[in-house]
């Protein structure tokens, strides 16, 4: 156990390194573009073309230098400064802009994962105890239906039928949970069950595969023999064990989730981390994005590992080799 | 004689499928038609549509559906059904041709680390995990971006991403069959790697690249809807679903909401076709790949349901 331990560590290092690698050569290997885009969108505005000149651009950005120190630098900078640099534009840390958006999407996030188990667990598991009826088939259309609606449409609609309906339009400001808690929640339900009703299909699908090849298990016929009940059987004894994959598959999730909040935030308006991407990849402010993206994405590679690791205490059966 | 079989086998085969998939598969029937009619309305958009995608007609703007525009009309007097059907093009070669694209990926890079496995494994692996840890939405943004808004920029983007993502899949298959006793035979009287690659690998991962390749179309659609949706897919005016329900739309969808309704019907609808029809396939193809009892579980359900009623008329 120990040794696979070090071993999933030692190999989350190149994955990490994989990751800065190719958030640093995404924004970097067109040097000359970007200056020029940012040139052209200087000229396009009007008047600005003065503050900014070429050289004074390619200085900030630091791509006077050779790619290989450029990335020396900028991960030093990370490492040793805790800095990502600073917005093009606006000249504000790109880290403090992050601290101020995380918190939305962070509670947008959790909501829609817990939506998604809300929905996903219960039908899933009732899919499997009565697989082939009628129940099961609409459970398993319903989830092919999470699926293949997408949610920016479902938001769209969410928006547009009730104000033609009952004038109700979502609130434009953010709320925060520590002054209205309930206004709060009230602000973040509805994008979190979009949000969540996306994730709920696969889960679902996947928690009535599981129940089902564990329902087969020696032990649960076992557990039938001996005169449980149902409930006793499924809760108890069926249940724990089919759980064990689905927990990991958050881990998979959660990409799916930032990238499906991005979308969210936008419709809604809600000041997170996807809209702070969508406005600085539209204002090509390259740090803020590698900044996101970068963070992001370190995240999740370590929920993965964390992920990974809890495997062994969720199924004793597990051994690592 | 063996030679035989096989032949009459392999002639039987995709008329047995369909057969298989009609009695066995009611919903992947139903998706296998959505499929067709998608790849139909795709191909023959130009004599199916009844005006032109891009034809304002001013004065009869914001209309709902009428007798002369069946599905009503945007806000600078667009069909808006002519537009679907346009769209359906595009969501068509979208998803066949980054599906492809990713499914060769896919195929290339998990070929390559399984089968030389060792330090390339480890590399490409690692990156695999990078690339995978990296949302893929805000990836396709940044990079589409750089490299400009555009159907071809959008099925390269996606086609790549979802590739190496697939890659994984294709590895664990190709780490399984590596360890047969045939691919070992093969190496020992000195088979050429690509010829090992080619005669017995690649027939033995053939059905579920099959699967891969229905399961991707559905979500490369979806991707590009949605990468569209936030100005970073196909630009306006061309009439990709995703783009319509987004930019100067979403302020006459007030006023008109059938604009707002059509483009994400016909996205769903198909989503849902193609998973079903995908769904199925695998079920039909390689019955490894499902949980439970699959088909034989209902077959044998059936028969015993009839046999209950051949007995119990009364029931």
């Amino acid at each position: 156990m120990r040794a696979y331990i070090l071993r999933r560590l030692l190999l989350t290092i190149p994955t990490v390194f994989f990751v800065t690698l190719i958030v640093f050569l995404l924004i970097r290997s067109i040097p000359g573009s970007i200056v020029d885009i940012m040139v052209n969108e200087q000229e396009s505005i009007g008047a600005q073309v003065t503050k900014l000149d070429k050289q004074a651009i390619e200085h900030s950005l630091g791509l006077d230098v050779p790619i290989y120190t450029q990335y020396g630098r900028w991960i030093s900078d990370i490492i040793v400064h805790g800095s990502l640099g600073t917005s093009l534009w606006d000249s504000i840390p790109v880290t403090e802009e992050i601290g101020a958006r995380w918190p939305v999407t962070f509670e947008l996030g959790i909501l829609a994962l817990i939506v998604t188990q809300v929905i996903a667990l219960p039908i899933g598991v009732y899919s499997a105890l009565r697989q082939n009826t009628w129940g099961d088939y609409l459970a398993r259309t319903f989830a092919i239906f999470c699926i293949a609606v997408p949610s920016f449409w479902l938001a769209t609609l969410v928006i547009v039928f009730p104000a033609l309906w009952w004038h109700y339009s979502p609130p434009i400001l953010l709320i925060p949970f520590d002054k209205d808690p309930i206004g709060n929640l009230k602000m973040f339900i509805i994008p979190a069950i979009i949000l969540g009703m996306s994730g709920a299909g696969g889960n679902m699908r996947i928690t009535r595969t599981m129940m089902l090849e564990v329902l087969r298990q020696d032990y649960i016929r076992t557990a039938w023999a001996k005169g449980l009940s149902e409930r006793i059987v499924v809760m108890r004894h069926a249940l724990k064990n089919a759980l064990i994959p689905v927990v990991t598959l958050i881990g998979y999730q959660l990409p799916v989730i930032v990238g499906g909040a991005v979308i969210i935030e936008d419709i809604f308006g809600l000041p997170g981390l996807g809209r702070l991407l969508t406005q600085a990849t539209e204002s090509r402010d390259y740090p803020i994005v590698s900044g996101v993206v970068l963070i992001t994405s370190i995240i999740i590679v370590f929920i993965n590992l964390f992920v990974d690791l809890s495997y062994g205490y969720l199924d004793p059966r597990v051994h690592y080799e | 004689m063996a030679k035989l079989t096989t032949e009459t086998k392999k002639q039987s085969k995709p008329v047995e499928l369909v057969k298989r998939m009609i009695m066995e598969q009611p919903m992947g029937t139903v998706g296998a038609i959505i499929t067709l009619i998608l790849l139909f309305t795709g191909i023959f958009a130009r004599w199916l549509a009844p005006y032109g995608m891009n034809d304002p007609h001013p004065l009869s703007a914001l209309q709902g559906p009428t007798l002369t525009y069946w599905l009503g009309t945007d806000n600078i007097g667009r069909d808006l059904l002519s537009r679907l059907i346009y769209g359906a093009r595009i969501s068509m070669i979208v998803g066949l041709i980054a599906s492809l694209l990713s499914v060769v990926i896919s195929v290339i890079l998990g070929i390559l680390s399984a089968y030389i496995g060792g330090a390339l494994d480890l590399i490409i692996q690692r990156f695999v995990d990078a690339v995978l840890s990296i949302p893929s939405l805000l990836l396709l943004m940044v990079v589409i971006s750089l490299i400009g808004t555009g159907m071809w920029q959008v099925i390269f983007c996606l086609g790549i991403s979802n590739g190496i993502g697939g890659s994984r899949m294709i590895r664990s298959l190709v780490i399984g069959i590596k360890s047969n006793l045939y691919v070992q035979a093969a190496v020992s009287v000195g088979a050429p790697t690509w010829k090992i690659l080619v005669q017995h690998i690649l027939p033995n991962i053939m059905a579920p690249i099959i699967i891969i390749f229905s399961m991707t179309v559905p979500s490369v659609i979806l991707a590009e809807a949605g990468l569209s949706f936030l100005g970073f897919g196909i630009p306006p005016p061309a009439p990709s679903w995703g783009g319509m329900l987004s930019g100067s739309a979403r302020t006459y969808m007030f006023k008109d909401p059938w604009m707002a309704l059509w483009p994400g019907l016909a996205l769903a609808i198909v989503v849902y076709g193609v998973n079903m029809f995908g769904d199925a396939l695998r079920d039909l193809l390689d019955p490894r790949l499902r949980g439970g009892a699959g088909r034989y579980g209902t077959i044998l359900k059936r028969r015993i349901s009839k046999t209950i009623t051949k007995e119990n008329p009364t029931e």
